[in-house]
């Protein structure tokens, strides 16, 4: 890796403070199981990391009736899972943390680094740049996209949000807390990611001197959400694609829903065609189908990830069964 | 024959071959004891990098290592490939440098600028209209036996025809390839090196340095995998060994994961266009094939297809294509796992085809294997058959019950040679009761080192750790390099006949002591004692003890007197998979190897072996590829993240069974490494087709290609 200064403030404030204002300076060092191996590859490249581990106040998971949860950035993927609070009323983290087949990212992975984690793209990885560019033109629609994007994918965006927890926390409807030089704002969760328009621009709205302190999850009472991910493998592998279901029910019948698709796009993919498939239906395996068949109605799939329509057609499909089947 | 005194105890005297022994070095493994090559520091080492090509065909027009000579740290800088040369590979070697830490030498390399014209390049092989259109092909000679022609239009044979292929995979060694390298003298080398061969490397060091081959020891104890892939110093060690000599400093040089997937490892991939025949009982007849594949810039081997069976009539032939992807080494059983699939899994589509169960086309064609194999194959499959439950689980093609998770089960078989190389064993017999045993050989991972104390304690009648065993160092007799399963065989046999006569040696000293003859003295239990008298003894201490001050020292050879070894083995390895059909996802249940290698010595580490070629097999089935970019000309996976190698949870249940008893015991010790490896590809491929009602055509299995062979047919 290159030459960096390591700063590890104490406070928020000590650590904004120390973060510049553009993108590339700085990065924020959390587990560090990302930005690290970034950093060795040469695919990020800061003069200075910013350690979060020593702010106290980013760690812990609360929860208040009638409030919800609030998770600490810097709780790691572990705390999650064990919190009694979260087993107790959102069993679908627990799964999704599950999900991530790997102790030692349960152990050093926290719930921020998994949020604003850079994607696996093989081209931006190989150093191609986020937007995969090589002698002027781009990668992945004429080169090896079977992991690529198959909606939002217009360009010049073709890599898939990674976040195995993104989904199901915006499918709860989750908040983040962000700090910045001005103070804090609190967005939704979707709002935190966008698809890159052009070189420079990140998939995060997350300003570069902004950290995000906190995750907000709002009560999940009568909702039933459930995750399905579809990995290639049964050890840690990444995801071929993801759903998450949030269903908000009224005796038999579906009120509200969010559906909200990972790995299928440049940002977790908050299908509307899904829910709609899904709103006043009774669930059956016919509905789940049918969610599944809507979210993938608008797909583009690429020259070799086909495939992956069909995957996520059925991730949705189970994600829904999973969901009627469960949930509070 | 039977009074050779060096052959193989009978069952019923053996001691410890044949039982299950933990390995020796387990302990030192497990507790990060053992020192692998990638452990080794040396006083004042230099650490090594290398800057590699970024494209995979160009030439070079400059090369300017000037800023990387000044910056801190950096001792020693070797242009490996100047001006002119032309790359034929991404991630082939530029220049090395050597520096005080990895930081300081990484940071050099990227301080080097080097200059390319780029040239055209070729990276996927897999169609072959395309490797002709891109004049990257050269055919090979062609084959024929007996007169396909005509036995194809024989009447009322069954014809099947089909395509089908396996990808380049890399070999993904867990230690990667490297050398830790010191000079300790103006014309002696000592070098760590992470090799298959501790005796073969002297001579390629003196070679390329031009110093005498006796003036370089090679050191390996540990070895964290090479599966064929590392025979050769290859040109980092030569650099890493001038670099030393340049900086009067040892340096230390070990591939980075990246450059260990692109340059250090390659099986060549095999496709063919098959067409088979049989009659209506399943007696098959004719055989026709194009076949073709890459193993980088040179020829690849020509895969011997059809795979074991000699079906009276046959033709093949065979095209190199040429690509641009890194060369190929020698991946355990070189061209069989390839050669296997291309012949199993057409077999198997035929016996689809006839409504035949194909472990009854397999028992009935069996005899069409070369010498005593069909004997040994029909044994081998009602045993698999046995294990696999194969008359309760299997059905035919596409299981017809509802729900998306479809169940099958397939078979193959597969032949090594595996017969035991040249080897030389230095044994002393120590006036304290030390036994040793020298041996220039390596252990891979495989056993090698307990193997040779268990020959050696059983021939002397005592307990596994009271031998030490020295291999690992080129200054220990000569010993063959560890590849094509032939370390066992020659490392047991040189040590038997060592042992055998260090044994005869003690009892002469020891006979007038017990007033016995020595050919009536037996080594039992820790004692020397009398044949028929056990009251006469004396403990191994004490009789050695009686040599007087002066040791015992014997060496013993292979080849050499009495049969003790053999070659040509069989093997069958049966799968049961579960597939799901809505996402294309195969999930192991079970895979059952049965295997035969002549006399085991050690069961556990015999076993080990098939183990280990399961979870290897069930990866380069399910998971591996090396995937070239067509645009990049690079590899797209060069790391574990998505050169997918199995984890626990993808393995499933794995039954060993090892042939053994009359019919293999007599034959002696056969190798073992590569044999079991070879069938998984097929016997999975041939699973998921009877799962699912259709063949996927290649290898690795994944959703995607399920997928799209169900869109073809089969139960979806
Ligand atoms: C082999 C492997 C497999 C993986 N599999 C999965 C998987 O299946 N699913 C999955 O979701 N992830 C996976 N990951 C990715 C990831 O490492 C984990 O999700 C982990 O949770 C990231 O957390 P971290 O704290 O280690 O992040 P870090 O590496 O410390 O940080 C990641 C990024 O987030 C930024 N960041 C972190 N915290 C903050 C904050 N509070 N405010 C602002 N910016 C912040 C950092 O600057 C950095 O850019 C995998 C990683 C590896 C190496």
């Amino acid at each position: 890796m290159e030459r960096f200064e390591y700063a590890s403030p104490v406070s928020r404030k000590e650590a904004v403070g120390l973060l510049a204002e553009t993108w590339g300076e700085t990065e924020i060092l959390a587990g560090g199981t990302d930005v690290l191996s970034r950093m060795k590859d040469y695919v990020s490249t800061p003069k200075r990391l910013v350690s979060l581990k020593r702010i106290k106040d980013l760690k812990g998971v609360h929860y208040a009736p009638g409030h919800g949860l609030r998770i600490g950035s810097m709780a790691t993927l572990r705390e999650i899972k064990v919190n009694t609070y979260v087993q107790r009323y959102y069993p679908a983290l627990v799964d999704t943390a599950n999900l991530i087949r790997s102790q030692q990212l349960h152990s050093m992975g926290t719930i921020g680094g998994s949020l604003l984690q850079r994607p696996r793209c093989w081209y931006y990885r190989l150093g191609y740049g986020l937007l995969a560019q090589y002698e002027g033109k781009s990668l992945p629609p004429e080169g090896d996209n079977r992991y690529h994007a198959i909606l939002g994918n217009s360009g010049p965006a073709y890599f898939t949000s990674p976040s195995t927890f993104a989904p199901i926390l915006i499918a709860l409807e989750a908040r983040v807390e962000l700090l910045g030089p001005s103070g804090s704002r609190t967005i939704p969760l979707e709002k935190l990611f966008t698809t890159p328009t052009k070189t420079g621009e990140r998939e995060h709205t997350l300003h570069p001197n902004e950290i995000v302190t906190e995750i907000l999850v709002p009560p999940a009472g009568g909702i039933r959400s459930a995750v399905h991910e579809i990995r290639q493998k049964e050890g840690l592998d990444w995801a071929l694609t993801a759903a998450a279901v949030a269903l908000h029910m009224k005796d038999n019948t579906v009120r509200s829903a969010r559906v909200v698709l990972g790995q299928v796009a440049p940002v977790p993919w908050d299908s509307q065609e899904a829910a709609h498939a899904l709103v006043g239906k009774t669930l059956s395996e016919q509905v789940a189908e049918a969610a599944g068949k809507a979210a993938v109605s608008e797909a583009t799939p690429l020259s070799m990830n086909g495939y992956k329509v069909q995957l996520t057609r059925v991730a949705v499909k189970r994600a829904v069964l999973q969901a009627a089947k469960g949930g509070a | 024959m039977a009074s050779c005194k060096y052959a193989w105890p009978p069952v019923g005297h053996r001691g410890l071959i044949g039982q299950s022994i933990s390995r020796i070095d387990g302990p030192a493994k497990s507790s990060g004891r053992a020192k692998y090559t990638y452990d080794v520091k040396l006083p004042g080492m230099l650490y090594g990098a290398c800057l590699r090509s970024a494209y995979a065909h160009a030439k070079i027009t400059a090369v300017d290592t000037s800023a990387a000579a000044k910056m801190p740290g950096v001792k020693g800088i070797r242009v490996i490939q100047g001006v002119g040369k032309e790359i034929q590979w991404a991630g082939d070697e530029i220049v090395e440098v050597a520096a005080t830490t990895e930081q300081a030498a990484q940071d050099a390399v990227r301080a080097i600028k080097v200059e390319y014209q780029q040239l055209p390049f070729f990276v996927n092989e897999a169609n072959l209209q395309k490797d002709q259109a891109a004049s990257r092909t050269k055919p090979a000679s062609e084959l024929k036996v007996g007169d396909p022609d005509k036995a194809f239009a024989e009447d009322g044979v069954v014809i099947h025809e089909g395509h089908y292929g396996v990808p380049v995979i890399t070999h993904c060694c867990l230690e990667a390839h490297g050398h830790a390298t010191e000079w300790t003298g103006p014309k002696n080398l000592r070098t760590h090196s992470s090799t298959q061969g501790v005796s073969a490397l002297p001579m390629q060091f003196a070679e390329a340095l031009n110093i005498p081959s006796a003036n370089v020891e090679v050191i390996c104890q540990y070895m964290g995998g090479g599966f064929g892939s590392k025979f050769q110093m290859d040109r980092w060690g030569q650099y890493t060994a001038l670099l030393a000599k340049d900086t009067g400093k040892p340096v230390k040089y070990l591939l980075e994961r990246a450059a260990e997937q692109e340059v250090a490892g390659c099986r060549p991939s095999g496709f063919a266009r098959v067409k088979v025949a049989a009659r209506k009982d399943g007696t098959l007849t004719a055989w026709e094939s194009e076949c073709w594949g890459t193993g980088g810039p040179g020829p690849s081997g020509i895969l011997p297809i059809p795979y074991v069976l000699d079906i009276p009539n046959r033709i093949r032939r065979h095209t190199f294509v040429s690509t641009n992807i890194g060369p190929s080494r020698a991946w355990r059983a070189p061209n069989h796992p390839q050669s296997c699939l291309l012949t199993m899994a057409p077999l198997d589509d035929l016996a689809a085809k006839l409504n035949m169960d194909p472990l009854e086309l397999l028992m009935k064609n069996a005899h069409l294997a070369p010498e005593n194999l069909g004997k040994v194959y029909r044994e081998e499959l009602q045993k698999a058959a046995e294990l696999a439950e194969w008359s309760k689980l299997w059905h035919p093609r596409g299981e017809k019950t509802s729900g998306h998770l479809k169940r099958g089960l397939g078979v193959s078989f597969h032949t090594w040679g595996g017969r035991g190389h040249v080897s030389n064993c230095l044994f002393s017999i120590e006036p304290d009761g030390s036994v040793v045993a020298e041996l220039g050989s390596q252990d891979l991972g495989t056993g090698t080192r307990t193997v040779i104390a268990v020959v050696a304690a059983d021939t002397l009648g005592l307990p596994v750790g009271a031998v030490t065993v020295k291999i690992g160092d080129s200054r220990y007799p000569y010993d063959g390099p560890s590849g094509g399963s032939t370390t066992v065989g020659g490392v047991s046999a040189s040590t038997r006949r060592a042992a055998v006569d260090a044994r005869d040696s003690l009892f002469a000293a020891v006979a007038p002591a017990l007033g016995v003859p020595a050919d009536q003295l037996v080594a039992v239990g820790g004692t020397i004692q009398a044949k028929n008298d056990p009251t006469k003894r004396l403990s191994w201490k004490q009789a050695c003890a009686k040599l007087g001050g002066r040791k015992i020292q014997t060496t013993g050879k292979n080849p050499g007197e009495c049969m003790l070894g053999s070659s040509g083995v069989g093997g069958v390895t049966a799968a049961d998979v579960s597939v799901d059909v809505e996402t294309g996802l195969v999930r192991i249940n079970r895979m059952v190897a049965v295997q035969d290698c002549g006399l085991i010595i050690d069961m556990k580490t015999a076993k080990s072996q098939c183990y280990g070629a399961l979870i290897m097999g069930i990866g380069y089935s399910l998971f591996e590829e090396k995937i070239m970019d067509n645009i990049t000309g690079r590899m797209l996976n060069p790391n574990m993240e998505f050169y997918k190698l199995c984890s626990l949870p993808d393995i499933g249940e794995l039954v060993v069974h090892m042939m053994t008893g009359p019919g293999y015991d007599e034959r002696g010790v056969i190798g073992l490494g590569e044999p079991p490896v070879i069938s998984p590809g097929a016997a999975i491929s041939n699973a998921v087709a009877n799962a699912i009602g259709v063949r996927v055509p290649t290898l690795p299995i994944t959703p995607e290609k399920v997928l799209a062979a169900l869109a073809k047919g089969g139960v979806a």
